[in-house]
């Protein structure tokens, strides 16, 4: 389970402060499929960095699978991120000298697992997204949503707690963009957490719960109607 | 353990800037490479200039007479003297530091030639008086026969050690000149050996053509009155030299009514304090070898950290997903340290061989002593310069990668991972 209290975070740029979230009240409970929404600038993405403990925050409380998370240093940071945390973004993020099964591979490298066997569990994750036999290629011989698809099994290597994405489809065509909102479904009825920011509506819609974030706080949330037929 | 993905991103960050890899690697190759070189050369010219001085006793000095330049005792300044051979006892006792004291007559007087003739040959050498300690002053090699020992002083024998190269040109090629006799200012002396110098260049040449006969033996057939021209005096192991030669100076001076601040009555040459100066200036270059070495080599790690920032910049991005996935700092520090060591001793090593291989082609062509007169002999480097070479490399290198270490980590993960190049 996330919880959230009363989050604050703010920028400092010289003498000027931007306070960004302004007491963020939040709980997002294990097996959720959720998504962030608002205009850019409402904190949305700053909101999802500190979910991710990529960054920290000023006040309140963050909880994560009972734990707080709180003024870590970096390097028990890292070991949380790495543990309970599976990141998408929207350009991917490979590593571009290493070929798919490599990338996908990547966490299991820093939790020490020798070279063959997070080789060999990489590839069952990529067999999952169906490019078994793209495992050998280089993240440029991929096309996007093929990109996307092994980030994606590369956040879910760790089996972590929740899955964080960063506008995941941003950087593709709709029907791509569908395709993956597939998968993170698919992910999520495995028990998953995932959480989805998207300035996208048809993207949100297709997620279970959507929090809007309008100058710093949550304005409205809601569950989308479920009408619409999935493509 | 061998960790295959660091390597292969060392590799691939190397090789992705092939040509940029190179100019950086350069710079730490030429100061590794300078370095070797000019070490080499350093260590030639001292076995050069040693070689040179053969085995001559180091911790050594000689004195010899001069006119006095001051009245003292009743006898006017401008006074002319001789050191006797009753003179070498007298500084024996006095002063405990004198490991060998040996006298030296030249027959003739200083520089003078004396002829000897051998069957139709003849020839014109300088002769010295020796006693058996000459030989442990500035030994000599005996290529036939014998040294002049004792018993030829105590019997004033007439017996001569001829130099290799008056054994030259006297003796037919072969001959066996031991035994033989040759006629010296009209008087028979036996040849008891022949002698080859160590030195070599002038020095050599000049030893070898020097004969040697009894001390005693000269006294008579030159007619002195037990005259000595110089002692040659070595200290012990652990005597000052210089405080030998004062004292050494003030038992003559007590002994032949000289002045006791009269310096000008005695010549001496102090080997000791020379060989301690020429020590000094080997220092002297190697030190400077080492410090324009070390900071050519600087100038080189530099440059890799240099670079190593801008790889640091370029891969922001990648840095930042490798942190967010779960990289700790110490890991990401780690592998830039490493790649940094990696590039700077790879290219330290190139320039050592290369430097190595320069400097023992240039061994092969010099290194005949024989030669005489070269400028530079056996240059060499020494097995601990080339580790302490390779520690230092080491070192560099991981300074080179700290600054570029710490700027990577200080870098916030979202920040890196939001950054287009």
């Amino acid at each position: 389970m996330i919880a959230l209290n009363n989050l604050h975070k703010s920028y400092f740029n010289g003498s000027n402060q931007l306070h960004v979230l302004k007491g963020i009240d939040l709980e997002i409970q294990d097996g959720e499929l959720v998504s962030i929404m608002g205009s850019s600038g409402s904190g949305k993405s700053t909101l999802l960095n500190i979910l991710g403990i990529l960054d920290n925050y000023d006040e309140g409380n963050y909880y994560l699978a009972d734990k707080l998370i709180k003024d870590l240093n970096e390097t028990k940071a890292a070991w949380y991120r790495n543990q309970m945390i599976g990141f998408v973004f929207q350009s991917f993020n490979l590593i571009s000298f290493k070929n798919a099964v490599e990338n996908v591979a990547l966490p299991l490298y820093y939790q020490g697992v020798p070279r063959k066997k997070r080789n060999r569990i990489a590839l069952e994750f990529l067999d999952e997204m169906g490019l078994k036999d793209w495992a050998d290629h280089l993240p440029n011989e991929l096309s996007g949503g093929q990109k996307q698809r092994v980030a994606i099994a590369r956040s879910l290597i760790t089996n972590p707690n929740v899955i964080l994405a960063d506008e995941p489809t941003g950087a593709l065509d709709s029907q791509t963009s569908y395709e993956v909102m597939d998968i993170f479904k698919k992910v999520n009825e495995k028990g998953i957490t995932v959480i989805i920011v998207t300035h996208e509506k048809d993207i949100s819609e297709r997620t279970d719960r959507i929090i809007h974030l309008a100058d710093g706080l949550i304005d409205k949330e809601y569950r989308p109607k479920k009408t619409m037929d999935y493509v | 353990m061998f960790d295959y993905d660091k390597w292969q991103e060392i590799l691939h960050t190397l090789r992705k800037n092939k040509l940029r890899t190179l100019l950086t690697a350069f710079g730490v190759f030429w100061g590794v490479f300078m370095l070797v070189i000019m070490l080499g050369a350093g260590k030639g010219l001292q076995n050069a200039i040693y070689s040179g001085m053969g085995d001559f006793a180091t911790n050594s000095m000689f004195v010899w007479a001069q006119p006095t330049t001051m009245p003292y005792d009743g006898f006017p300044r401008n006074r002319y003297y001789s050191f006797k051979i009753e003179d070498m006892e007298a500084i024996k006792n006095a002063v405990s530091a004198i490991d060998v004291i040996t006298p030296t007559v030249n027959g003739g007087g200083w520089r003078q030639t004396t002829n000897v003739v051998y069957q139709m040959q003849k020839g014109a050498y300088e002769v010295k008086g020796i006693m058996s300690g000459e030989n442990k002053i500035d030994p000599v090699d005996i290529y036939k026969g014998r040294y002049i020992n004792e018993i030829d002083n105590l019997h004033t024998r007439k017996v001569i050690l001829i130099g290799y190269r008056v054994y030259e040109e006297l003796f037919a090629k072969g001959e066996d000149p031991v035994n033989k006799y040759v006629k010296l200012n009209g008087i028979y002396f036996k040849v008891i050996g022949v002698f080859k110098s160590r030195h070599t260049g002038g020095w050599g040449e000049q030893q070898n053509s020097l004969m040697f006969i009894p001390f005693t033996t000269t006294q008579q057939i030159y007619n002195y009155p037990n005259n000595v021209d110089h002692f040659s005096i070595v200290g012990k192991p652990d005597a000052d030299i210089s405080q030998v030669e004062s004292s050494v100076k003030a038992v003559l001076a007590r002994r032949h009514g000289i002045h006791p601040d009269d310096k000008g009555a005695f010549g001496s040459n102090n080997v000791g304090e020379r060989f301690k100066k020429m020590n000094g200036l080997f220092l002297g270059i190697r030190g400077l070898v080492w410090f324009v070495g070390v900071f050519t080599l600087l100038a080189g790690v530099i440059g890799v950290s240099n670079i190593m920032l801008i790889i640091i910049r370029e891969r922001t991005q990648e840095i930042g997903i490798k942190r967010a996935v779960g990289a700790k700092p110490v890991k990401i520090i780690s592998m830039i340290i490493s790649e940094s060591v990696f590039l700077t001793s790879i290219a330290g090593l190139l320039g050592m061989a290369t430097g190595i291989y320069l400097v023992s082609l240039a061994d092969k062509l010099i290194g005949n002593p024989e030669a005489g007169n070269a400028v530079i002999l056996n240059p060499e480097i020494d097995i601990r310069v080339a580790i302490t070479a390779v520690a230092v490399l080491v070192v560099f290198g991981m300074l080179a990668g700290i600054i570029p270490a710490r700027r990577a980590v200080s870098i916030k993960p979202i920040e890196a991972i939001h950054d287009q190049n």
